[in-house]
């Protein structure tokens, strides 16, 4: 398959006043045209900022790119210039960010602002660039786009702020849609609605989509493969089925746990204990080790390199060492397990996948 | 839109009322009367022209007098200039006033747009530290000192330019740019400081995903959103800069409304006080309605009350 984005070896570090906060320390990935990736992991695991970094956009005056390179087209976006990023933006790869009640400009009218790229990079002529934005409108299901065009953010629900968001990420057909936590800020129902949303458009135009989030529900909803971030490293990557049913990482089993399920054996729902690392001063070793009750010797001293489960599936942990002693995940994830096909606890066929 | 404008417009009026009552109770409890210093007179003289301008009725009915006259747009008579028409009077010296002004406040707010913006773009630099020093030295250097030493290099030292008095636009160049200080440095700390805050918000970031340059950034996506604050203070300012400067007009020689004020004040020439009052107060009302109908047309989540869109 085709390799539209790939990320190697990216080392990041922020200086602030307190010091240098080790934001990314190693992350590799990769998206295949088409497909969906979603990232996972809580605040501060550096999501965000991985891809941020993708489209540059991260504060210039404290944002420091230690290692690696981002290839994409066969250029390494970490290396061209501003001006050449700027052709890149919002054409071949656009975003789509958390809160569409503040990621519009309250000021321009949304006819304007979706115009916008179609002005700077297909050159197209005002007429044709207002028929393709209606066009657009009309794509992500807004009512009466001729009228709507006219109009300006405060006019619009939150839902219909994120079509429009959308819309305008939409507007040159890019390669790859980075979507920043795009349903955080909005109600279940309209949720459900976008997520609906941008499957359906993402089969029409053919893009690539890299999909952030910290919520799993919406993981198994849009996405073909899942990476899983904590503390600026990718600690395990899969495809759905594989992260979900076949988790290797205790990492992993922690928020595979404390998702909230209607078949659960327990009363308490778990928490992970502990809080995330300070990247200030991040911890030698797996970042991990001290939330986590599976911690060895050797997750105090030494960070885990990728282990490789199948051909789509690797995980950083030294449980997968081949010295490694047996552990049992915790109930809930020794349920999943039975399910999937391949792994040591699976049942032949009392569930099936999914 | 028609109905908050009327609104307003009966607001204005009432304001205006207000304002000229006040300002009659004021004037007749100040000591002294407009022919004290008028030695010459004597005290039979004096009763006569007392009695010609009703200044020995009650003042109840001066007062009266005074707002029916003022309703019909007669503002009487001034003292000191001998049965001159205070408004023509008022006019006619407002004319310098108002040039000086425009001038200030034109040149004053582009530049202080400029220099906020360079310092918002470029923060934490050395433009910004320049812009930053320019903007203090604007607020806390009165405009008299400035004028004095524009008057210094301009005139006295490189003879480029008139001293003082009004000969014509050249005179107007110094008192404009002395008076443009205090615009410079409010447009440039309202500007920077909105800025900033503008471009650190969603939608800037999302143009710039979109791949808007710098340029697009700072005037197409952010100026108009910085504009708000810069707006609201600039009223008031404007209104100042136009009805004339008391200081610099007196440093220029300026024949202009601030002079005339001062002057009327120590003459107690009570019925230019009034006008002079009376013109000021309906320009700062008038231009804080043009400054709420601006706001609407800047921002379009402001709508102004009314009913309608």
């Amino acid at each position: 398959m085709e390799k539209i984005v790939e990320v190697k070896n990216l080392e990041l570090s922020f200086h602030t006043f307190a010091g240098e906060v080790k934001a990314i320390q190693g992350v590799n990935f990769e998206v295949y045209k088409g497909e969906t990736l979603a990232i996972v992991g809580e605040s501060g695991s550096g999501k965000s900022v991985t891809t941020k970094s993708i489209m540059r956009l991260l504060p210039k005056s404290s944002t420091e790119y230690k290692n690696g390179e981002i290839l994409f087209g066969g250029k390494d976006l970490l290396k061209i210039s501003e001006k050449e990023m700027q052709k890149v933006r919002g054409k071949d790869i656009s975003m789509i960010f958390q809160d569409p009640m503040t990621s519009l400009n309250p000021t321009m009218t949304i006819g304007n602002q979706i115009m916008e790229p179609l002005l700077k990079h297909q050159k197209l002529s005002k007429t044709d660039a207002r028929k393709k934005s209606i066009e657009l409108l009309t794509l992500v299901g807004m009512p009466k786009p001729e009228m709507r065009m006219k109009q300006y953010p405060h006019q619009f629900s939150g839902g219909q702020r994120q079509r429009i968001v959308i819309a305008v990420a939409l507007a040159c057909n890019p390669k790859l849609l980075i979507a920043d936590e795009p349903t955080t800020a909005l109600d279940v129902t309209i949720q459900a609605q976008i997520l609906e949303l941008m499957k359906d458009l993402q089969k029409k135009i053919d893009t690539s989509i890299i999909f952030i989030t910290h919520d799993l529900g919406v993981v198994a909803n849009v996405a073909d493969r899942v990476a899983v971030m904590y503390g600026g490293r990718i600690v395990e990557v899969g495809t759905v089925d594989e992260v979900f049913y076949n988790p290797q990482h205790p990492y992993t089993w922690g928020l595979l746990s404390s998702m909230p399920s209607l078949d659960a054996t327990e009363e308490k729902l778990y928490a992970i204990p502990g809080t995330p690392p300070d990247l200030l001063d991040p911890p030698k070793g797996d970042a991990f080790a001290l939330r986590s009750e599976y911690a060895m010797k050797i997750d105090m001293e030494q960070v885990p390199p990728l282990f490789k489960v199948s051909e789509t599936h690797y995980a950083a942990t030294w449980l997968l060492h081949p010295d490694a002693p047996q552990v049992d995940p915790p109930v809930a994830v020794i349920e999943r397990m039975k399910r999937f096909p391949g792994s040591r606890y699976y049942e032949g066929n009392a569930g099936g996948v999914r | 839109m028609a109905k908050y404008i009327t609104k307003r417009v009966i607001y204005m009026f009432l304001s205006l009322f207000l304002i000229a009552s006040f300002t009659f109770v004021l004037m007749k409890l100040l000591p002294g009367s407009p022919l004290a210093s008028a030695a010459k007179l004597s005290i039979e003289e004096r009763e006569v022209v007392y009695e010609k301008y009703g200044l020995n009725d009650p003042i109840p009915v001066q007062y009266a007098r005074y707002m029916g006259n003022l309703a019909k747009g007669d503002f009487g008579v001034s003292f000191q200039y001998k049965n001159a028409d205070v408004t023509t009077l008022i006019v006619k010296k407002l004319k310098y006033s108002a040039i000086l002004g425009a001038q200030a406040l034109i040149f004053g707010t582009l530049i202080g747009i400029i220099l906020g913006m360079i310092a918002a773009l470029k923060q934490n630099t050395v433009w910004d530290y320049g812009s930053t020093i320019i903007a203090i030295l604007g607020i806390s250097i009165p405009s008299f000192v400035f004028a004095v030493l524009l008057q210094y290099v301009f005139s006295v030292w490189l003879g480029w330019l008139p001293v003082g008095l009004w000969e014509g636009w050249k005179s107007s160049i110094l008192p404009s740019i002395a008076l443009a200080m205090g615009p410079i440095a409010i447009a440039a700390r309202f500007i920077r400081t909105e800025m900033i805050e503008v471009l650190s918000s969603d939608y800037i970031l999302l143009a710039k995903a979109k791949g808007a340059n710098w340029f697009e950034i700072a005037f197409k996506h952010a100026f108009r959103n910085a504009l708000i604050p810069l707006i609201t203070v600039l009223g008031p300012v404007a209104a100042g800069l136009l009805t004339g400067s008391l200081v610099v007009e007196q440093i220029f020689a300026i024949p202009g409304i601030g002079e005339q004020f001062v002057k009327s004040i120590s003459s107690n020439d009570f019925a230019v006080i009034m006008g002079t009052t009376m013109f000021f107060s309906v320009f700062l009302i008038v231009i804080i309605l043009i400054v709420d109908i601006l706001y609407g047309v800047i921002d379009p989540r402001i709508r102004l009350s009314g009913g309608s869109k």
